[in-house]
């Protein structure tokens, strides 16, 4: 008889070394989160296939680059002049992309099943940014990277979609096959947050010895 | 490291981008009545000139969108970069092909 094959969260095993992490440092909490329904969506950016495709959404598609937008149950994530991520938490993918392929296939556009590309890991507190900013160069400050704006760009060695969920929230979408690698960098790059050698009595620790 | 002003997604790091040779090499209009060698200078040929050169360059890690560039040859800096079908934002010189 076949064995039963469970479907597994990408980074199960990488859980426990995270949780460790964000219980040993102060000011950082990193956990994968739970899988979402993805579609990727082409459209023409001007004329009636974007607006047909925001009313079909509840929300019109972020037309500024590198921006998102809230849905009812997901995000609308801007990833080309002519691209969009639909993310949504309790849809079912192929229904998605059955419903929104019908609303765009009039307008030339696609709307196709991305659910299994990525996963995403979450990095809240205010050493988030710290962390990041280890392995990642974009200006990651409220400033320049707000609430609301995301970027595709490299974190380590790898491609993610960066979100910006607040000042010091951010949502790493990465492939699957390289979360891995995202969470091993990250616990990696940490460890130096561990000894937190910018604290001013560790300075002075260190200038006594 | 270098940044590349991607037109959408604005300045990024040189390693999020591919090349992708010489731009604005236009289809042959009667491509029935090419000889051979002038099929091998349209696909192979390209011009090599010492300063301002028009690219086209890939925005591969960010929003994966091609785009022109003009890159001086002697510094590898560049002079700016235009959606495709935008003109050129900067002349580039063009080799006299003998």
């Amino acid at each position: 008889m076949a064995d039963t094959l469970f479907r597994t969260h990408p980074l199960a095993h990488r859980r426990a070394a995270l949780a460790e992490l964000s219980a040993a440092v102060g000011g950082l909490s990193v956990y994968p989160e739970d899988e979402v329904a993805a579609v990727d969506l082409r459209v023409g950016p001007v004329g009636p296939g974007g607006d047909a495709l925001g009313r079909a959404l509840g929300t019109a598609l972020p037309a500024e680059p590198n921006t998102w937008t809230h849905t009812a149950d997901g995000q609308l994530i801007w990833l080309g002049p002519d691209e969009w991520l639909l993310t949504s938490a309790g849809g079912d993918p192929a229904e998605l992309e059955r419903e929104l392929g019908w609303v765009v296939s009039a307008f030339d556009g696609a709307a196709v099943d991305v659910s299994a590309q990525r996963t995403s890991l979450r990095l809240r507190g205010e050493l988030a940014r710290e962390l990041l900013s280890l392995g990642c160069s974009l200006d990651l400050r409220p400033t320049a990277f707000p609430a609301g704006t995301c970027a595709q760009t490299h974190v380590g060695q790898t491609v993610v979609l960066l979100l910006a969920l607040g000042a010091d929230d951010f949502r790493l979408f990465v492939r699957q096959s390289f979360a891995g690698y995202l969470a091993d960098w990250v616990l990696d790059t940490a460890e130096e947050l561990r000894a937190a050698p910018c604290h001013p009595a560790a300075l002075a620790n260190l200038s006594e010895e | 490291m270098q940044l590349i002003h991607c037109p959408w997604c604005g300045p990024r790091e040189e390693v999020e981008f591919h090349y992708g040779g010489q731009a604005e090499l236009a289809y042959p209009e009667r491509p029935a009545e090419l000889s051979d060698q002038d099929w091998a200078e349209y696909v192979f040929y390209r011009d090599n000139p010492k300063g301002p050169f028009a690219e086209r360059w890939s925005h591969n890690a960010g929003c994966r969108r091609w785009f022109t560039a003009v890159r001086d040859t002697r510094t590898y800096r560049f002079l700016g970069t235009a959606k495709p079908g935008e003109p050129l934002p900067v002349t580039q010189q063009r080799e006299a092909r003998v």
